[in-house]
């Protein structure tokens, strides 16, 4: 690229855009992440960007009544922390009435009704009297506290026990795996044979490839889903299953397999093949011996595809999986959990973060391939 | 773990039952039709037979699954779209009767429109500019690979991030979605946009030109390193400025490959489901092809006439494109 000087306006001008677009770019996915990791009550009444200012939450909570009724100078006392678990802030201020829930300051004591008084310090810590016994039923106690940043595992910890997140993810690896390994081999050999072998309809079945590249799924989900039921029901067994899944995945994922293949596959030298054929070699051993080896940068591309593409795939999932909890992958379950659980974003962030961890790994560990496999793909 | 176990049992007996039908085959009919220590005119006959059979050994698996999942599907669509809601009736054209007077699928199809014209001009827009832009900055690689990492997002994820950005509280609660708070801050009001009328619409395609400009931009940038210095050098030299190198120079040279990204992105976008199913369900007026057709597959037990009929719809659109790059593929073929 032609510079006229590196200190050009143009070039600060450059840097900027490219920034500030690279920043719009990323923060959604930031975003997502230290949603996931913050507190839940913080993250439901702040920003994300929030994260590491204090909040100042408004909370209530319940003294607890002790079986052994305490006494000190003649009066009932109960005393305690308004931060039941492991949580800190600074109370600032508190109130016993739902209507005044911050009448006092914190560090005063209060005289409420009945001769009752109450006092919450700042670290939390309160202290209630009363000239007769109390109550089992404790009362509440209204505070407004300022809590520190707080970041948890816990919302992970909840999405991959109790929502069932974990149980998903092994179903998104048993889909994946399969269908991700079997078409590869599949498209190799076709690939080799449209690329090497001489027979009739060649041109035909290399348009035909071509041009099933852009068919859209939306054509096959029907036939297919009558297909799948009428097989069942020869076979006597269910129609949705990992197989049907894996061998759509393998059907879906072909064209593109066989197109990037032969486009690698074809480029390959000719004079190593023709050698090998003058040697004897058969078809089967150039492919075996030859050019499967050589296509190792095509099939790591293909591989890197296909695996983001199952793994991301929800329709054909729904359509063929079925949708019982037990059987959901990630897409499907994180789709579930957007109708069950649209407000609590800390399962959905958290659940959210799950399904594209796997993905995001695969892409910053091999995007050199992925690039390789998109360039052989559109541009030839 | 039992679950892992068997999925992994189901890769090494599939890869496996493919090398053994690869390795059988070829083997059988090397010692159907022998080409070795035979006399010459028995060999000759052979080879010649063997390299008629081969080629469809190699063919067959993909060609038994390509005409299985797409082939037939496609044929079959196209009968199912004259039959009734289980396909065992024949209605005629009632089905395409339905579809033009329907009100549901006009929206549907605006919208599809507006997604097709929409998505695709943005992200190969936006997908230019990073690709001219990233190729002069030390750290572009770094930019072009954070602008690139949403691709590997699946549409459901996406969909809860920008989910998460268009949240809206009511009343004086803080807003914790970030476009709120920015509308907030700058002295607006917030808005809950996924239900706003037709704005809304935009709000999602958002999510998707997020997704695809990382793509445009790969194309794009590896088309934009093609492009001959000389032609350049000579505009620099002729006094052009920068944005008449792009627009005149380099944009023009770029053109097929531009096509290229633009058709590719507009094949997405009319299979584009997951994104509204998960935003909207197609309420508040967003609703698109494929997900009025993947809802006909199951409302009420099903229509499969009618989702035939909105699949054949979507199929039609993309049939342009489709004869476009045969055309496109086999004329490479031929300058090779």
């Amino acid at each position: 690229m032609v510079q006229s000087s590196k200190r050009s306006p143009l070039t600060w001008l450059v840097h900027a855009t490219v920034l500030f677009l690279v920043v719009i770019w990323t923060i959604p996915t930031a975003g997502l992440f230290i949603s996931s990791i913050r507190d839940k009550d913080q993250l439901s009444v702040s920003g994300w960007w929030t994260a590491l200012s204090t909040s100042e939450q408004r909370m209530v909570t319940r003294v607890t009544v002790p079986k052994k009724p305490l006494q000190e100078d003649g009066l009932y006392v109960l005393t305690g922390n308004v931060f039941e678990d492991n949580k800190q802030g600074i109370v600032t201020r508190f109130g016993d009435s739902s209507l005044r829930p911050s009448e006092f300051e914190s560090g005063k004591v209060a005289e409420l009704k009945r001769e009752l008084t109450l006092t919450v310090l700042a670290n939390g810590d309160y202290k209630m009297t009363s000239p007769k016994a109390f109550s089992s039923r404790g009362k509440r106690i209204f505070y407004t506290a300022e809590i520190p940043p707080r970041f948890t595992l816990d919302n992970y910890r909840e999405v991959l026990g109790s929502e069932g997140l974990g149980k998903s993810f092994l179903n998104s690896l048993t889909v994946t795996i399969p269908a991700t390994i079997i078409p590869i081999l599949v498209a190799a050999f076709a690939a080799y044979a449209l690329a090497w072998m001489q027979f009739p309809g060649k041109a035909l079945f290399i348009a035909a490839v071509v041009g099933l590249l852009v068919v859209p799924l939306q054509m096959s989900l029907i036939p297919l889903l009558r297909s799948y039921n009428f097989i069942g029901d020869i076979f006597g067994v269910g129609s949705k299953g990992y197989l049907g899944v894996w061998l759509a995945h393998m059907g879906f994922g072909l064209p593109l397999a066989i197109y990037l293949l032969r486009n690698y596959i074809a480029g390959l030298p000719r004079e190593i093949i023709e050698s090998a054929r003058v040697d004897g070699a058969t078809d089967f051993d150039i492919f075996r011996k030859i050019v499967l080896p050589l296509s190792f940068p095509a099939l790591a591309s293909f591989a890197i595809f296909q695996f983001l593409w199952v793994w991301n795939d929800l329709l054909i999932a729904m359509v063929f999986l079925g949708n019982n909890p037990d059987e959901l992958v990630l897409t499907g379950r994180l789709r579930e959990l957007l109708g069950s659980r649209g407000g609590n974003w800390e399962i959905l962030t958290a659940s959210a973060f799950i399904t594209i961890i796997v993905p995001l790994c695969v892409f910053f560990g091999l995007q050199r391939f992925l690039v390789r496999g998109l360039l052989t793909g559109s541009v030839k | 773990m039992g679950q892992l176990a068997s999925a992994l049992v189901i890769v090494i007996v599939g890869v496996l039952g493919c090398a053994c039908y690869f390795y059988g085959s070829n083997f059988l009919l090397d010692k159907l039709l022998p080409s070795k220590n035979k006399p010459y005119d028995v060999v000759a006959r052979n080879l010649r037979i063997a390299g008629y059979i081969r080629p469809w050994l190699f063919l067959g698996p993909a060609f038994l699954a390509l005409g299985f999942y797409l082939v037939y599907p496609v044929v079959e669509s196209f009968r199912l779209s004259f039959f009734g809601r289980s396909g065992e009736v024949f209605v005629g054209l009632s089905n395409y009767a339905w579809l033009f007077n329907s009100d549901e699928f006009y929206q549907a199809f605006k919208n599809n429109m507006l997604w097709l014209i929409v998505v695709p001009t943005a992200a190969t827009f936006f997908g230019l500019i990073i690709a001219v832009m990233t190729d002069r900055i030390w750290w572009g690689n770094i930019a072009k690979s954070l602008i690139f990492m949403p691709m590997a997002i699946s549409f459901i994820g996406a969909s809860v991030i920008w989910k998460f950005i268009y949240d809206f509280r009511s009343g004086d609660d803080p807003q914790i979605g970030l476009l709120n708070a920015v509308v907030v801050f700058f002295g607006g009001d917030p808005q809950p946009w996924i239900t706003l009328p037709f704005w809304n619409n935009f709000f999602l395609m958002v999510i998707l030109v997020w997704i695809q400009t990382g793509f445009a931009m790969v194309i794009l940038s590896a088309a934009l390193r093609g492009i001959p210095d000389e032609t350049v050098e000579a505009a620099v030299l002729d006094g052009a400025n920068g944005f008449q190198i792009f627009y005149k120079i380099m944009v023009p040279q770029i053109w097929g490959t531009i096509a290229v990204v633009w058709t590719t992105i507009t094949i997405l976008v009319l299979k584009v489901f997951d994104i509204v199913l998960a935003m909207t369900n197609g309420q508040w007026g967003t609703q698109v092809l494929a997900n009025e057709m993947f809802d006909w597959m199951f409302r009420g037990g099903g229509d499969f006439g009618r989702g035939a009929v909105v699949a054949i719809v979507i199929m039609v659109l993309v049939v342009p494109i489709m004869v476009w790059n045969i055309r496109r593929a086999n004329a490479e073929m031929e300058g090779r």
